[in-house]
């Protein structure tokens, strides 16, 4: 008997139709991987899991007897949590509060038992496998720690449907194999363990069985011993994708910026030397933590750096602003595209336009036609997928957000162009497309720095591998010195 | 194009309608004289919302104009009567508010303290340390040539409103079609993306209040005009009119979106309310109540529209 199952389940906003008749089984201790991309309802299933949206149609049982009125109290009772990508943990309060208001019951005026609230919260945090202290005020936690937290949650709760959605998205590898023995001893007690990654890889180690969402429809169930990535790859996005890294050879030319001895206190790194040349993707590998986010603001400007140089057209200096990195005909796409990436509230065009005004504009006067016409050069160049060039990026989807970006700093016309995981959060057919533009941006004569921490991406895009670990350079790989387990000994500090 | 601009056609509906119920209720309304007067009250209002429209699309917020607007108005008075000829005691005083808007920029923008809790203090202790200076005394014994800036009164009259379209415009002109403009919106909708391009999001705060102290200052003057004294507790409330009147006009408290225009449109919306009441007939006390309903009635148009904007986003993240 299927611990959880959800049967023909249909769902639509607004008239537009998220799920169309889902089914979906979750057995008792197992790691069932559902996969799809962006859009493909597996979010919208996890919904009506979890009693956040009540389905229009269909029916949900748990322990074969149905589950009439579904809500979020009552998927609380049936033993139903889920931990988010973003953790939805109180900020201000301390870990231990944040454990008990989850778990507590009782009335709004009994006194607290510090004490025993203090012994519950290190037990759970104990058995998450999370090294924190439970009186440290949570928004002090870093992502993988809150989300830990999320999870020592969970097992308080006694959970026996467990949903992870997206939860290695921002760990390190060692966090990655701490959270997987953390759920291995869970579905050994006879958890049902829903997990939803974008990484393949991921999922192959950790389920035992698969499901692949697509257009709101259920389209394969699958032991995952019975499939092999090609095929699930294909399953999700309904087509074959013939390579899943486009990777092609390209001339290596002149060198496009060099690095030499480069240090920033305030940022952490040191001694940081490399070259990129033009019609070359590097690929900066290492763990959350080692700097790769911090290399890439120094040599922009943003943390201007304390130490060493950056040479660009010959000429040694160091980027003192992003004004100036820009003036350089350098370019940097950020990691967190929401923040940082996009403007939200504005149209296509004015985000495509943005950090190249001088462009489009004389004298400060902002020529709209020119702009227009810039704005449809890139939506067409990089097949951007949008209502018009006049739509709030806010309302395109992620992959195209990330491609309107993208193509914000082609508009500088750059020589070199830093990529801060391009493709993070971004479905298989955008990722596939952006990988698509990187190669044709190199063959084009331009020098790219691709950070990633994804290593499949890493070794399917770059010409060169550089490892970061503790703040500076480990180790640079060629393309056919480049593997996993060299990447992964680099980036630990074992080589 | 409608879609765009719905504010701005949802106000005009508004102001159409409103303006035909006068038309027939009370064709005094539009009388020469009447529409003058209601124009130059609203001189202030409109002046001072062209500058605190761009404070609201970078994010923050002034509440302390109309404390400036008395220290302006008074300054007016000052330096004209130390001699200075009015053009020039005027043009000071735009100083005075722009160094008044320098502080609070500052503040906002390097010690980067929340503009509402720096404009709060500012308005309570600029608006008190007025008094403390005047005890309370209005400005008299102004040059002969001050009022009217030596004109007539209805050059001088033409000369107020000339202004002040030029600046409507010009300043409606520029948020659209300068550079300048569009660092304004990106700075108000994401201060880290506008950072990566190279802008500087810092000063373009500081610049923003510097501008609203400048024209705080400059529709202090042309008030100031108007009157044979000057007193020294004018522009009381004037920062809520303002901020009411961009609230109507489309503009989104949180910054990053919004227009002049819209802006404007709110202005002359909420400007005809009292007015129109007296003109009905109706008690000038409801004036307020109906101010309020406006506001209410935009805000939540705004929150309906960003609900809508979510189901827009699943449609589009479907199509794409």
């Amino acid at each position: 008997m299927a611990l959880l199952e959800a049967t023909a389940i249909t769902k639509s906003f607004a008239g537009v139709q998220a799920l169309r008749g889902v089914s979906f089984a979750l057995r008792s201790g197992e790691v069932h991987a559902l996969l799809g991309e962006n859009g493909a309802g597996k979010s919208t299933l996890i919904k009506v899991i979890t009693g956040a949206e009540k389905p229009d149609s269909g029916t949900l049982t748990v322990d074969g007897q149905l589950v009439p009125h579904h809500s979020p109290a009552a998927a609380r009772a049936l033993g139903i949590a889920a931990v988010y990508q973003q953790p939805t943990l109180f900020p201000d309060l301390t870990v231990e509060e944040n454990i008990a208001l989850a778990l507590e019951r009782g009335g709004m005026w009994r006194r607290v038992d510090w004490r025993a609230r203090r012994r519950q919260a290190r037990e759970l945090l104990d058995r998450s496998g999370a090294e924190v202290a439970p009186e440290r005020t949570v928004g002090t936690l870093s992502m993988p720690e809150q989300q830990l937290v999320e999870i020592a949650k969970a097992i308080g709760a006694q959970a026996r449907i467990l949903v992870l959605d997206e939860p290695t998205a921002s760990l390190t590898d060692r966090e990655v194999a701490r959270l997987f023995r953390v759920i291995g001893s869970l579905r050994s007690e006879g958890a049902g363990i829903i997990y939803i990654s974008h990484r393949l890889d991921e999922v192959t180690v950790i389920a035992n069985r698969v499901t692949v969402l697509r257009d709101g429809q259920t389209i394969a169930t699958r032991d995952l011993r019975d499939v092999d990535r090609a095929e699930l790859v294909r399953l999700m996005v309904g087509r074959d994708i013939d390579a899943i890294f486009p990777k092609r050879h390209v001339p290596i030319g002149k060198i496009a910026l060099q690095v030499n001895g480069l240090g920033c206190r305030a940022a952490g790194i040191r001694n940081i030397t490399f070259e990129v040349r033009r019609g070359e993707i590097l690929g900066i590998a290492g763990l959350v933590g080692s700097g790769r986010t911090q290399l890439a603001e120094t040599l922009f400007g943003l943390t201007p750096a304390d130490d060493g140089a950056i040479v660009l057209h010959d000429d040694a200096m160091r980027t003192e602003s992003p004004a100036e990195a820009i003036r350089m005909k350098l370019g940097y796409l950020p990691e967190d595209r929401r923040q940082h990436g996009v403007v939200m509230e504005m149209p296509v065009a004015a985000n495509i336009s943005l950090a190249n005004l001088e462009a489009v504009s004389r004298n400060g006067l902002i020529d709209h036609a020119r702009e227009r016409g810039l704005a449809w050069s890139y939506v067409e160049r990089l097949r951007i997928k949008t209502p018009s060039i006049y739509t709030e990026v806010g309302s395109l989807s992620g992959g195209n957000q990330q491609k309107v970006a993208v193509a914000r700093w082609l508009a500088i016309n750059p020589e070199v162009l830093i990529l801060d995981e391009p493709t993070q959060g971004v479905d298989i057919g955008s990722k596939s497309e952006i990988h698509q533009i990187m190669v044709e941006l190199a063959e084009q004569g331009m020098a790219i720095v691709m950070i990633s921490s994804e290593l499949p991406e890493i070794l399917g895009m770059s010409d060169r591998v550089a490892v970061m670990h503790g703040g500076t350079i480990a180790g640079i790989l060629s393309r056919t010195e480049a593997t996993q387990e060299k990447i992964l000994a680099l980036a630990l500090g074992q080589a | 194009m409608l879609q765009r601009h719905r504010r701005e056609v949802s106000l005009i509906v508004a102001i159409l309608v409103i303006g035909a119920v006068l038309a027939v209720v009370a064709p005094g309304f539009f009388t020469f004289a009447n529409q003058r007067d209601l124009m130059l009250a609203n001189m202030p209002v409109l002046i001072v919302a062209l500058g605190m429209v761009l404070v609201i699309l970078t994010g923050q917020i002034d509440i302390s104009v109309g404390s400036q607007f008395a220290i302006c108005s008074v300054a007016t008075g000052v330096f004209a009567r130390m001699g200075l000829p009015t053009p020039l005691a005027g043009a000071a005083a735009c100083l005075v508010g722009a160094l008044m808007g320098g502080v609070n920029g500052a503040l906002v923008a390097w010690v980067r303290i929340p503009s509402i809790v720096v404009t709060l203090a500012t308005m309570v202790a600029l608006r008190d340390g007025l008094r403390w200076v005047t005890q309370g005394a209005w400005v008299q014994g102004l040059p002969p040539g001050f009022q009217w800036f030596g004109q007539s009164q209805a050059a001088s009259e033409l000369i107020t409103a000339g202004c002040a379209a030029v600046l409507a415009v010009g300043m409606n002109w520029g948020l659209r079609n300068l550079a300048a403009g569009r660092v304004v919106y990106a700075t108000g909708s994401s201060p880290n993306a506008a950072r990566l391009v190279g802008i500087n999001p810092r000063l373009v705060v500081f610049a923003v209040f510097v501008l609203t102290g400048a024209l705080t200052g400059f529709a202090a003057a042309f008030n100031a005009v108007r009157f044979l004294q000057i007193p020294s507790n004018a522009g009381m409330g004037l920062e809520l009119k303002v901020i009411a009147a961009a609230v109507v006009g489309g503009v989104a408290i949180a910054g990053g979106r919004g227009t002049i225009a819209g802006t404007l449109l709110g202005v002359l919306l909420l400007s005809m309310i009292g007015p129109g009441l007296t003109f009905l007939g109706l008690s000038a006390y409801w004036e307020r109540a109906v101010e309020g309903a406006i506001i209410l009635a935009a805000v939540a148009m705004d929150a309906v529209r960003v609900r809508s904007g979510i189901h827009a986003d699943i449609v589009s993240a479907q199509a794409a």
